[in-house]
């Protein structure tokens, strides 16, 4: 049994959830608020806030690089919790989950952490290098503010699949095939089983990321589960307007990218 | 009795543990399950110590400095002779353990990153040796400083891969590295080359370089009947130090680890990671590490490639909150000063890492007496640093 709602109420659908993630801060904060809003109106029902990371260990080359320009444009961590009442003001409804590595929660402090989340109203979090060994002081305190911790679970978790799937809040990121994030050609056929298995024990969506790259894979995985997580490929759409946001055709830059993710969702 | 660290979740106090995708979860418990077994198996104990033997030349030498003590006219000097090590450093005592556990793994294809080389080079070779491939992960700007050791890998028959993120440094490297096994964990197997890393590799590294105190200490008490005053060895990431330090940890020996202050701690280019980093998570293990004040990770600086690393083992990191190792940091130019008067006092070029220890021992040991005695760990020979040295001291020989 599904639960009916989550993220503080705001999440009421549990299947063919489209979640896709951008990075705060690439090319601008500008920018990640318009291309936010853009993925907002084609459907997204939540949105996956990445922070920008010197070491970025479980995302591939396309990331690295949107990484490497927010940093550029000077986001951190604060500033892009900071960043989510700025997308509430323009519009954006939908819950947002601020994805960060864990090293820069550590140098803000757990306590102030999660004031900022609250005061700021994340409603979920993605900590990628925070397995659940490491994660339970965070997961308890994330509970108190009635924040969802967002828990990712591997085809090689084996048995602790039962266990992460049984605590997930939210909704349960499945890592649809090994690897660090970016876009792969084929769907692996052992992911579609492996997601079966999760589904049985989980009772948050779970919805499936890394490697989804095309609107077969999107319409593949929306048959067996219950959500897709789309990263790399919306941020090959970011990247392939930054030349058109430096040269000011800002409109024809969002409307290259809402065209691109029509077609990948559709 | 030797302290219970790590303890079952992998920590050292404060420090240690798993910081990894969760990809990495399942392969970290198989290697875990692996090195638990095998640590008790005699047969792999003895398999690991005739190797070290028969094919690294084991045990090393302990040298008496006859010259520099009388240089000094203060404690007597000894080195424990890793640069005897066959490749040329401690390296290779780590390379050959881990190497023996992937084969008894089945894992036929190990990845390793490198800095200055030694640890690619030390892989390579025992890749060669037992019949597995081998894929070396190097920075770009590593791969430029260090043309000789990069050669060395390919003519072993390794695959040496460029790392162009970040500075193309050592820490882009392990990134690069961390990233390839995250992908291709099901047959490779991840060689670390120091005690860093996620659990159990800080434990594994250190009780596969443990070696090197081990020796020293029965070496020295043959010699001297009583251990050292103070032991002294350079600390990057610190495996060289762990590997002399871990069997003293109970003794009366203080022991001293020396970090790398480039051009000074006061300066942005040193690496300096106790000295002058905080606690936090690099490379799956939270530890001491140089970051900025928003989390990022900065790139350190050190005229030596092995030592040029922004973190430090997690054990480190807890013997330097516990006080139980003192920490001390030497510019690029005292090394280099301590290396050319090592290299003319007693005929031996020792590493531009290995030569940090000798600068720190050398400003102490004037100030101890001379029935006192001091033991320096020379980790590495220093031919692979020639060209470094001629920019150097072209105009000096």
């Amino acid at each position: 049994m599904l639960t009916k709602t989550s993220f503080q109420g705001k999440l009421t659908k549990t299947d063919n959830l489209f979640i896709p993630f951008i990075v705060a801060g690439d090319p601008s904060s500008e920018f990640t608020i318009q291309f936010a809003l853009r993925l907002q109106e084609e459907g997204a029902d939540v949105l996956e806030l990445g922070v920008p990371y010197s070491d970025p260990l479980a995302d591939g080359p396309t990331i690295q690089r949107a990484a490497q320009r927010a940093l550029r444009a000077g986001m951190s961590l604060r500033k892009a919790i900071e960043l989510v009442p700025e997308l509430r003001r323009k519009g954006l409804t939908i819950p947002v989950v601020i994805f960060t590595y864990y090293n820069p929660v550590i140098q803000i402090g757990h306590e102030e952490f999660f004031q900022l989340l609250e005061e700021n109203s994340v409603e979920g979090l993605l900590i990628p290098d925070l397995p659940f060994e490491e994660s339970g002081e965070i997961r308890q305190q994330a509970e108190q503010k009635n924040i969802e911790f967002i828990s990712l679970i591997a085809p090689n978790s084996d048995q602790r699949i039962k266990q992460i799937a049984e605590h997930a809040k939210g909704f349960l990121y499945c890592v649809s095939s090994l690897g660090v994030t970016g876009e792969r050609k084929d769907m692996a056929p052992e992911a579609l089983s492996f997601i079966k298995k999760v589904k049985q024990y989980s009772q948050v969506p779970v919805a499936v990321g890394f490697g989804i790259s095309s609107n077969e894979h999107v319409k593949l995985v929306r048959s067996h589960a219950d959500g897709v997580i789309i990263g790399s490929k919306i941020i090959r759409l970011v990247e392939a307007e930054i030349e058109n946001i430096a040269n000011g055709k800002a409109d024809e830059a969002l409307d290259h990218f809402t065209i691109g993710v029509r077609e990948l969702v559709k | 009795m030797l302290q219970a660290f790590p303890d079952l979740k992998g920590r050292y106090g404060d420090f240690g543990g798993k910081y990894v995708p969760e990809t990495l979860m399942g392969p970290l418990q198989e290697l875990e399950a692996a090195l638990d077994k095998m640590m008790t198996d005699p047969d792999f104990i003895e398999e690991y110590h005739h190797v070290l033997k028969e094919y690294a030349g084991r045990p090393t030498s302990l040298t008496y400095a006859d010259k520099l003590t009388d240089h000094f006219k203060g404690a007597k000097i000894y080195l424990k002779r890793e640069d005897l090590n066959h490749t040329g450093a401690h390296k290779l005592n780590n390379a050959i353990g881990q190497a023996l556990l992937a084969k008894r793994m089945g894992k036929e294809k190990i990845i390793a990153e490198t800095g200055a080389g030694q640890h690619g080079v030390a892989s390579a070779t025992v890749a060669a040796k037992f019949g597995l491939q081998c894929i070396v992960f190097m920075g770009e700007e590593d791969i430029r400083r260090q043309e000789l050791n990069v050669f060395r890998m390919k003519l072993l028959g390794a695959e040496v891969v460029s790392v162009s993120s970040g500075n193309g440094t050592l820490k882009d490297a392990t990134n690069e590295a961390i990233r390839y096994w995250v992908a291709n964990c099901e047959d490779h197997f991840y060689l670390i080359g120091s005690v860093v890393g996620p659990h159990p590799y800080p434990r594994m590294v250190r009780d596969f370089q443990r070696i090197i105190g081990d020796e020293s200490k029965r070496q020295f008490l043959e010699v001297e009947k009583e251990l050292p005053e103070r032991i002294f060895a350079c600390v990057g990431g610190g495996s060289n130090a762990m590997g002399m330090f871990y069997p003293f940890l109970e003794d009366r020996s203080e022991l001293i680890g020396v970090e790398a202050a480039g051009k000074g701690i006061d300066t942005p280019e040193h690496a300096a990671t106790l000295s002058k980093g905080t606690p936090g998570v690099i490379h799956g293990s939270m530890t001491y590490l140089m970051q900025d004040e928003n989390g990022q990770i900065t790139e350190p600086y050190s005229i030596s490639a092995g030592l040029d690393y922004p973190g430090i083992g997690p054990e480190h990191a807890h013997l330097f909150q516990t006080e139980q190792v003192r920490y001390e940091a030497v510019t690029d130019r005292e090394a280099l000063d301590a290396l050319k008067l090592l290299t003319q006092k007693e005929g031996i070029i020792p590493a531009i890492e290995s030569a940090h220890a000798l600068a720190q021992a050398f400003k102490e040991v004037p100030f101890m007496n001379k029935n006192e005695t001091i033991l320096i760990n020379l980790s590495g020979r220093g031919d692979k640093d020639m060209a470094t040295l001629m920019e150097h001291f072209q105009e000096e020989v």
